[in-house]
């Protein structure tokens, strides 16, 4: 007789005894005969079959609803079980925190982004993650990046060659914002380049671009290192957010990090017990307020991310997703590749190409720099001519809506929806197009309209009247705009250094 | 941090002390309404001074650090009535205002059920069926009826109620031939609207001045505990019953809020309602409002039937043509005025009816600092459930009996709880970790029939609301770590509304649109040329909505605008 079993392991025992009940020669069962055959309440039987069906062990016959074996299923050392119909479908990309967002995404919406599966919201609602971002202190899982390091004696002059900014003033510890283009000035991307050692660079960037650097760094000593899906990225946005990485990792002051610092440190638990795992965290983000990014080996992903939501607790720290994101990214006045700018590298069409000062980014054009770096002097030519395109923030005012909204006698039915990336035309005042508005949404946080937009350079002065297009109903308006400065929003904690973190909260 | 506004640049204590005293215009009282009606005024570039009986600003809209490390909303708690228009016209959101939204609304029943209503309607569908399907149908119904009211009311309130008032009769003096065009249009476009209603509509409007909630909610839904969840809105601050014919009107007093065009949307000041006093007053400093605490107003001076000033009750005297009260009309129409300022018996009888101004309050609160978050019974691990609004009402006779107690006179024994959790919604309302419980209860009336309340009573009333709530929250009074009680006395004391009643009267039929506060008074006039009304006891009051300040100081500066037109005053901008 076999030994008794210790507790609970009752229920895994009978479970798999259900499971050997189904052979190739009766694939079939109903519940009540397998109750019967097992000595099984049907209600427990039912529980049991249950998680096998939720395992994909076993399915059910839609016609008799009869419990079906599923062959090839199960025990098969964790390969993705074949579907009813034969096809076994395609592993998916997941970044290294997936388990843990997987686990927290209550509203099981899910966004492809870069090829990774990356929620939409966790709620079915983002607004509770966007108002995070604001108030408390949101984490959101940004591994997607492509991230490249950038190794040895020539890794300033490959970046100072291919990079509008300059690096020969880039110095250890600090990040730099910097767009790249092609030999005609039009920009293929914008990213952030860290500084880690004297000849070691990390640069994030939404797209691929291995092959763009080791290209322009043909002949130079430098390595050009994919390390993507070695590392794993939570960014932790929020007012709260240096209480919070202050309480999860330690050996970085955060106090008198600055904006666009980097900085090495490990994580050590509340308890104070060293854990060891190191982690680099820039002062960086995607969402116009204080906040960091974290930066950890893919296989210490979820210790970070435990020790984050651990501190977080008692702040009021949610994850974010990707709606969320994108809404406090236009606050920020940011753009976003794809959406409020065509890449050169996948512009079918000459027209769609810009520069990065039609992008918004001339900032980020170094023409005094010494070295003659990619798009030079066509950059330099269009300094001399002036660009043909402008980004520009557009703010609608609450009494524009009102009265838009008006003509179908409703109020403004604006609040709730996510950016919208569908890209609507932009006139002149009761006259032609001269844009396109490629992001908007209502702000809750600034209650108004706002959107991006690429217009003609000579109607992008600060204070132009211009007009977009809304959806009024079903009916098509244009509401009243005005050219504002970006960011929309731009609180002093953003950049404040020193214990006060400044207002705006 | 936001608090930082409340000693802005503006606002000093003791009695102003120059020029003489003599103002544009002075507003009594630093409440929201008293605030926003200065900040107009001195948008529009006029010289004001808004004076306060008390310490701080805010009246009933005040955020006190109560406890070491624990911030209290000590009166109201949520916005949601706020104008629009204020908002955007004094820039609010540049000077702090921070509406986080509180989406959901648990309400805990015996045994460990509830009755959970979400921001997601199809979600919230699938809580309602587990109760009734029929009324999970209903619900969206409802509450698409609700906006048209909502709608209904925001129209109404859009048109400048003195000239709605001209249109309906002669309540203000003034006939319809000195409107001017563009008022006479809209008003004919608001009598055009009220006309091609369709008859169904008219109807629920003229349901919810009369009924009571509980008989108009029973026209959608036959679940017990959904109406009595939904008829929350039609007591809070007011001594009925849902069952009390009348209620269903304070239910769309609630209903014609809104957030960013959302009507019905509840939103909590990041910092507590404090905040948003100071953000207002943040607002009239930057236009040139002066702010003075600890300056207690007396009594509004007149010569020849005209308001000339007011005397401070330090004996100065201040001199101004245009005088803006915030008070609720026993304090505006009773102590500032001697029936003698107004010619005739009219003003003896005046008097004599604001002091019959039904404002007795009933509703207390108690705020609970707490070791934790509560775990409810129903909901008891930490979830989104704690941002939204929690109340206790699980049925409409748990409701009735609460009101019965104060009936006759005693506080609910089990009473009626309307609860958030600014802690959750702001951390910055506790230490990490800890949480403040804001707890609205009802009913709390001002006179106890057993005698005057005192600490050991009120300290009773205070554990008959954490019992309460332990029975829905077990262990919830082990989690108390201190707790602020406060009843109608204390209302009247902190804020200065007489009664207690937290919308400075009550909102019933007798007492509402232009017979509020008094036929003689509406429309933000008073019999006192120069002499004018902007708080919560006017036109469309009750709530923190600025609203009737916004239309009183629109009223002052279109008498301004006339009377130099008529070539006898100083000029103003309008906005």
């Amino acid at each position: 007789m076999a030994r008794r079993a210790p507790q609970g392991t009752q229920a895994i025992q009978r479970a798999l005894s259900l499971y050997r009940s189904f052979t190739a020669e009766q694939p079939e069962h109903r519940l009540t005969d397998l109750a019967a055959a097992h000595g099984l309440h049907p209600s427990t039987a039912h529980r049991l079959l249950g998680v096998l069906e939720a395992e994909e062990l076993v399915g059910r016959n839609p016609d008799t609803q009869g419990y079906l074996w599923l062959p090839e299923s199960g025990f098969s050392g964790g390969e993705r079980p074949l579907r009813r119909n034969g096809l076994r479908p395609l592993e998916p990309f997941r970044t290294p925190f997936h388990r843990r967002t997987e686990a927290l995404c209550e509203s099981d919406a899910w966004r492809d982004w870069s090829g990774y599966t990356c929620p939409l919201s966790y709620e079915p609602l983002p607004h509770h993650e966007y108002w995070a971002v604001r108030n408390t202190a949101a984490l959101i899982d940004v591994s997607p990046l492509f991230k490249y390091e950038i190794v040895g004696p020539h890794a300033e002059r490959l970046l100072d060659r291919v990079m509008t900014r300059d690096f020969t003033k880039s110095r250890v510890g600090r990040v730099m914002y910097t767009s790249w283009c092609n030999e005609d000035g039009h920009l293929l991307q914008d990213g952030n380049a860290q500084r880690l050692e004297r000849e070691r660079f990390l640069v994030s960037a939404a797209e691929p671009c291995l092959r763009w650097f080791e290209d322009c760094g043909l002949g130079m000593d430098v390595e050009v290192r994919d390390v993507s899906s070695a590392l794993g990225v939570l960014a932790l946005q929020g007012p709260r957010a240096r209480a919070i990485a202050g309480a999860a990792i330690q050996g970085v002051d955060f106090a008198a990090m600055r904006y666009f610092d980097v900085a090495a440190g490990e994580l050590g638990d509340l308890a104070g017990e060293n854990r060891g795992v190191p982690v680099k965290v820039t002062r960086t983000g995607y969402t116009g307020d204080l906040g960091y990014e974290c930066w950890v080996a893919a296989e210490h992903a979820e210790d970070l991310w435990d020790a984050l939501t651990a501190a977080g607790a008692a702040h009021g720290l949610r994850p974010a997703g990707l709606l969320a994101l994108d809404m406090v990214r236009v606050e920020a006045g940011l753009v976003l590749i794809d959406v409020d700018y065509v890449s050169a590298s996948h512009a079918e069409i000459e027209v769609l190409k810009v520069t990065p000062a039609e992008a918004g980014l001339g900032f980020t054009v170094k023409l005094d720099k010494q070295a003659d770096f990619v798009g030079r002097r066509a950059l330099e030519l269009e300094r001399e001519r002036g660009s043909a395109w402008a980004l520009v923030g557009l703010e609608v005012d609450w009494f524009e809506l009102e009265r838009l909204w008006a003509e179908i006698d409703l109020r403004p039915q604006v609040v709730g929806e996510p950016a919208s990336r569908e890209a609507t035309p932009v006139f002149a005042p009761g006259g032609l197009q001269v844009g396109q508005c490629t992001t908007r949404f209502f702000s809750p946080l600034l209650k108004k309209y706002i959107g991006l937009a690429t217009v003609h350079a000579d109607v992008a002065a600060l204070g132009t009247a211009l007009e977009f297009e809304v959806a009024v109903g079903y009916g098509r308006r244009r509401a009243r705009a005005r050219v504002v400065k970006r960011p929309f929003f731009n609180p002093a904690r953003k950049t404040a250094v020193g214990s006060a973190l400044g207002g705006d909260g | 941090m936001t608090e930082g506004a409340v000693g802005a640049a503006g606002t000093a204590s003791g009695a102003p002390d120059r020029r003489g005293g003599r103002f544009d215009a002075i507003v009594v009282g630093a409440g929201h309404n008293g605030l926003v009606a200065a900040a107009y005024l001195a948008r529009a570039g006029l010289d004001v001074v808004v004076l306060e009986r008390a310490a701080t600003i805010g009246g009933a809209t005040r955020s006190e650090e109560v406890f070491p490390g624990f911030r209290f909303s000590v009166f109201s708690y949520l916005v949601s009535l706020l104008r629009p228009e204020v908002i955007h016209e004094l820039d609010l959101v540049r000077h702090g205002l921070f509406l986080v939204p509180t989406a959901s609304t648990l309400n805990p029943l015996p045994g460990g059920d509830c009755l959970f209503r979400e921001a997601d309607p199809q979600r919230t569908y699938h809580h309602i069926a587990r109760h009734s399907r029929r009324d999970a149908e209903a619900l969206p119904e409802y509450k698409l009826e609700m906006r048209r009211m909502g709608h209904l009311m925001f129209r109404l309130q859009r048109a400048a109620p003195d000239e709605l008032a001209a249109a309906i009769g002669d309540h203000v003096g003034e006939g319809a031939e000195s409107l001017q065009i563009d008022v006479a249009a809209e008003v004919a476009d608001i009598a055009r609207y009220f006309l091609d209603l369709p008859a169904a509509r008219l109807r629920t409007f003229v349901q919810m001045l009369t009924m009571s909630s509980a008989d108009f909610l029973g026209q959608w839904f036959e679940c017990d505990v959904l109406k009595a969840a939904l008829s929350s809105s039609s007591i809070i601050g007011s001594m009925l019953s849902p069952r009390t014919p009348g209620s269903a009107y304070v239910l769309l007093h609630h209903y014609m809020g809104e957030v960013d065009g959302v009507y019905r949307e509840w939103g909590f000041q990041k910092g507590g309602t404090g905040a948003v006093a100071a953000t207002i007053a943040s607002a009239a400093c930057s236009y040139g409002a002066e702010i003075h605490t600890d300056c207690p107003v007396a009594r509004v001076l007149t010569r020849d039937g005209r308001a000339t000033g007011v005397a401070l009750a330090n004996g100065d005297e201040l001199a101004t043509d245009v005088v803006v009260s915030s008070a609720a009309p026993q304090i505006s129409l009773g102590g500032l005025l001697d029936p003698e300022d107004i010619p005739g018996e009219a003003g003896a009888a005046l008097v004599d009816r604001a002091t019959r101004w039904q404002s007795r309050g009933c509703a207390g609160k108690v705020n609970l600092a707490l070791d934790g978050p509560p775990r409810f019974e129903c909901m008891p691990e930490p979830g989104p459930h704690l941002a939204g609004g929690i109340t206790i009402a699980p049925g409409l006779d748990y409701v009735d009996r609460a009101y019965d107690d104060a009936k006759y006179g005693g506080f609910s024994k089990r009473p009626f709880i309307d609860t958030i959790i600014p802690s959750v919604l702001d951390p910055d309302m506790a230490p990490p970790g800890k949480h403040v419980l804001s707890c609205f209860v009802q009913y709390a009336p001002y006179e106890l029939a057993e005698g005057a309340w005192d600490d050991q009573r009120r300290e009773a009333f205070g554990d008959a609301v954490v019992r309460t709530l332990s029975e829905y929250a077990p262990g919830i009074e082990d989690q108390v770590l201190h707790r602020q009680v406060l009843v109608p006395p204390d209302i009247e004391a902190i804020a200065g509304i007489p009664g207690g009643n937290i919308f400075h009267g009550e909102l019933r039929l007798s007492q509402l649109f232009l017979l509020r506060p008094d036929p003689a008074a509406a429309a933000f006039r008073t019999p006192v040329p120069g002499y004018y009304l902007c708080g919560s006891s006017t036109q469309f009051g009750g709530g923190i909505s600025g609203g009737p300040a916004r239309l009183a100081a629109l009223r002052v500066l279109d008498d301004l605008r006339r009377s130099e037109t008529a070539g006898s005053g100083r000029g103003a901008e309008i906005p």
